[in-house]
């Protein structure tokens, strides 16, 4: 029987991964990436107290956060297409219009 | 009916004012207006103020009533109300009459003096201006619109001074009249708000508080009188606020002449006739005033024996004739006072005009030793500037000898010796340097004499008229002794003057006095004089020359001292101190906006660090507080 900690402790390496490449990470792909990883490893959470407490109202949100996912990747996958034509780059970094001051 | 005339007198000149600055912009702008236009607007306004003034006062006459007429209500704060009234009584039509009379003839021959010049509608314009500015200063009936006149002159004074503001000289001497006069203006204006708080907050027409002067502590009234004579030394060139009178004299001759005659000067002494419940009240002050009267005039009679400007002797002599008026005020003789003004504005206007006249014919030499280097055949002018210089001198039947004497009878029989005593020296050197002027400009052998071909109409018919006046003027107020009738303290009997009730024989043995006393200083200047070589001209030097050195002291204790004060608050308060600390604040703030901007970069993963960092906090605090 592999204990709950196991199960936590690998949820939480998997947000912490994500989490630590959204950060680090300048490649578009990859933070996409690094996000869904978060996710998932909030799902798995979800469903390892679902099953340590017998309810199953984790088991319906982790089937939302899976559904919202695949729309949201929809979204981002073409957000990320129109940004690549405008700068023909995936460097997070020269998506700095916004900044304070002089104008990049 | 005619009461509603009284507005006019006022309204006439600055319509005229109006006009003359609304033609005088149309012809610098689009195209030219004559002259004879501006003349007749600026000589015909002053003549219906003068007929005007001349119906109501022969309407006066008869019928004995004063005239009042309140336009509008300019003021009402609880109990401050100031209503924009006129009051024509016995004074201030008076006042208005020959004000009207000699300013209009003053208008006339400015046609003559400023002919060809640029400025000839500006010039009208101001002459207007000034005009109606005295007028609202003589006929006011509260002490709040008497300043509107009050300060009125003073701005036109300015204007006119500066009016050939090309030269720098020009412009200090109007910054230093006008500076002055401030000073001046400040006690006034010190002077009627005090006033007003020493009669109970009444409401300020002159009826009412001379209704009221009675219930007033003794204490602020002093106060008061002596603001309100800080405001007329000013206007009036007394010690210690003069210095700017002498310089005034930059501006264009008839303007010195309307300021030392008609208008502006005389608004001293004025003032003080108008509060004359006041100053009775208060007899210390009184007798301050007659003193510093008494010393002006000693001090500007022996400026003006060194002198060497024409206009500048003529402007030491207002001084001290203003200082004889003072005198009479300050004592209590307040219709003596203004029959000297009255007598004075005839001399003095054909004095100014006759040397206005002189430096015309001479090319617009001023120095009288250049003057009569080149002098020029004036008969006419010659002829009214000695009847002038007569009148001032105090020869008998003459109309200065008669205000003169007057004055000097009521110092002796006020028991001030001294005033008496300065003041008959002063008719000494007043007889002596008048008369060295004359004998210098006209009269001193030089080598060079041309026929002077200008003659202008309208600069002789004034001065005729006014030696009519300067002669007559005298006969209105002749002393019992003479057969007078005293028409003149008749007629302003309501500023209940003191009187001269002396013995006959002191008062034949004060007149036979002041007599010899002016005989004497002419025959002094004609024995030094008459036969001047003019080629060898005194200097202005030594203590006299140098005006007591009273320029330079107020120019170092106030004018130096005032500007090493505003450095200092320049250089070390404003931009060390005062800007210093604001600036620090200010860059204080700049930069720490600078360091929190940083956060603001635009860097996606930064701002999702941030986030997570956030959030992390939010949950560790809610682990403690909520203790899971």
């Amino acid at each position: 029987m592999i204990s709950l900690t196991s199960y936590a402790f690998v949820a939480m390496m998997l947000f912490s991964i994500g989490a630590i490449g959204v950060i680090a990470r300048r490649n578009i792909f990859v933070i996409y990436m690094s996000i869904e990883m978060m996710l998932n490893g909030i799902n798995l959470f979800l469903v390892t107290f679902a099953r340590y407490h017998f309810n199953m109202d984790p088991q319906v949100i982790t089937i939302m956060v899976i559904a919202i996912a695949a729309a949201e990747a929809a979204i981002f996958l073409s957000v990320i297409i129109l940004l690549y034509r405008s700068r023909k780059s995936l460097d997070t970094d020269i998506f700095n219009t916004l900044k304070q001051g002089e104008k990049s | 009916m005619n009461t509603n005339l009284l507005v006019w007198i006022i309204l006439a000149p600055l319509l005229g004012a109006i006009l003359n600055a609304g033609f005088y912009f149309y012809h610098i702008k689009k195209e030219k207006v004559s002259e004879l236009t501006f003349s007749l607007i600026g000589t015909g306004t002053p003549l219906i103020s003068f007929l005007i003034t001349l119906t109501l006062f022969l309407r006066m006459n008869e019928e004995g009533i004063i005239f009042k007429q309140e336009l509008f209500t300019w003021l009402d704060i609880d109990k401050l109300h100031i209503g924009m009234s006129l009051l024509g009584d016995n004074l201030s039509i008076f006042m208005s009459m020959f004000v009207t009379f000699v300013g209009w003839l003053i208008h006339i021959y400015a046609i003559g003096y400023m002919r060809g010049d640029n400025g000839f509608g500006k010039f009208f314009a101001y002459f207007n201006l000034f005009l109606a500015s005295m007028l609202i200063l003589v006929l006011a009936d509260n002490p709040i619109i008497l300043f509107i006149g009050w300060e009125g002159v003073g701005v036109c004074s300015y204007l006119l001074i500066k009016f050939y503001y090309g030269k720098a000289e020009n412009v200090i001497a109007a910054n230093k009249a006008f500076i002055v006069n401030r000073v001046g203006d400040f006690g006034f204006i010190l002077g009627i708000v005090t006033l007003f708080f020493a009669l109970g907050e009444v409401d300020l027409s002159f009826s009412s508080i001379e209704a009221n002067i009675g219930n007033a502590s003794s204490e602020l009234l002093v106060l008061s009188g002596v603001l309100l004579f800080i405001g007329a030394m000013g206007k009036s060139a007394q010690i210690p606020l003069y210095v700017w009178l002498p310089d005034a004299m930059a501006g264009p001759t008839p303007i010195s002449a309307l300021i030392h005659a008609a208008t502006m000067v005389t608004a001293g002494v004025y003032m003080v006739a108008r509060f004359h419940f006041l100053y009775s009240g208060i007899e210390e002050i009184g007798l301050l005033i007659a003193y510093i009267g008494a010393f002006s005039a000693l001090l500007a009679a022996i400026i003006a024996t060194r002198q060497t400007d024409i206009k500048k002797i003529l402007a030491y002599s207002t001084m001290s004739q203003l200082g004889y008026m003072f005198i009479a005020v300050g004592l209590g003789f307040y219709s003596t006072g203004l029959f000297h003004v009255f007598t004075h504005a005839f001399f003095k206007a054909m004095l100014f005009m006759g040397a206005g006249g002189v430096i015309l014919a001479v090319h617009h030499r001023q120095n009288i030793f250049d003057i009569a280097k080149h002098r020029a055949i004036t008969p006419i002018i010659k002829f009214t500037f000695l009847i002038g210089v007569i009148a001032i001198s105090g020869v008998p039947f003459f109309s200065g000898f008669f205000s003169k004497d007057a004055i000097l009878a009521a110092a002796f029989q006020e028991g001030e010796y001294l005033i008496w005593a300065m003041a008959i020296f002063t008719a000494f050197l007043t007889a002596f340097y008048m008369f060295r002027l004359y004998f210098i400009v006209f009269v001193a052998p030089t080598k060079h004499e041309v026929k002077y071909e200008y003659t202008s109409r309208t600069i002789t018919i004034p001065l005729l008229l006014l030696a009519v006046g300067a002669v007559a003027a005298g006969y209105l107020n002749l002393p019992t002794i003479l057969g007078g009738e005293h028409l003149v303290d008749t007629w302003l009997i309501q500023l209940k003057s003191n009187t001269i009730h002396m013995s006959h024989l002191t008062e034949w043995i004060l007149m036979i006095l002041s007599v010899v006393v002016a005989g004497s200083g002419i025959f002094v200047a004609y024995k030094k004089y008459a036969n001047f070589d003019i080629y060898h001209p005194e200097e202005e030097t030594g203590l006299i020359g140098n005006k007591f050195y009273i320029d330079d002291i107020y120019n170092t204790l106030f004018v130096q001292s005032t500007k090493k004060v505003s450095t200092f608050i320049d250089k070390v308060i404003d931009e060390k101190i005062i800007d210093g600390f604001i600036m620090s604040s200010s860059n204080t703030f700049v930069n720490i906006g600078k360091k929190v901007s940083m956060t603001q970069n635009a860097n996606v993963r930064f701002y999702a660090a941030f986030m997570l960092v956030g959030m992390t906090c939010i949950f560790i605090y809610l682990y403690i507080t909520l203790g899971l």
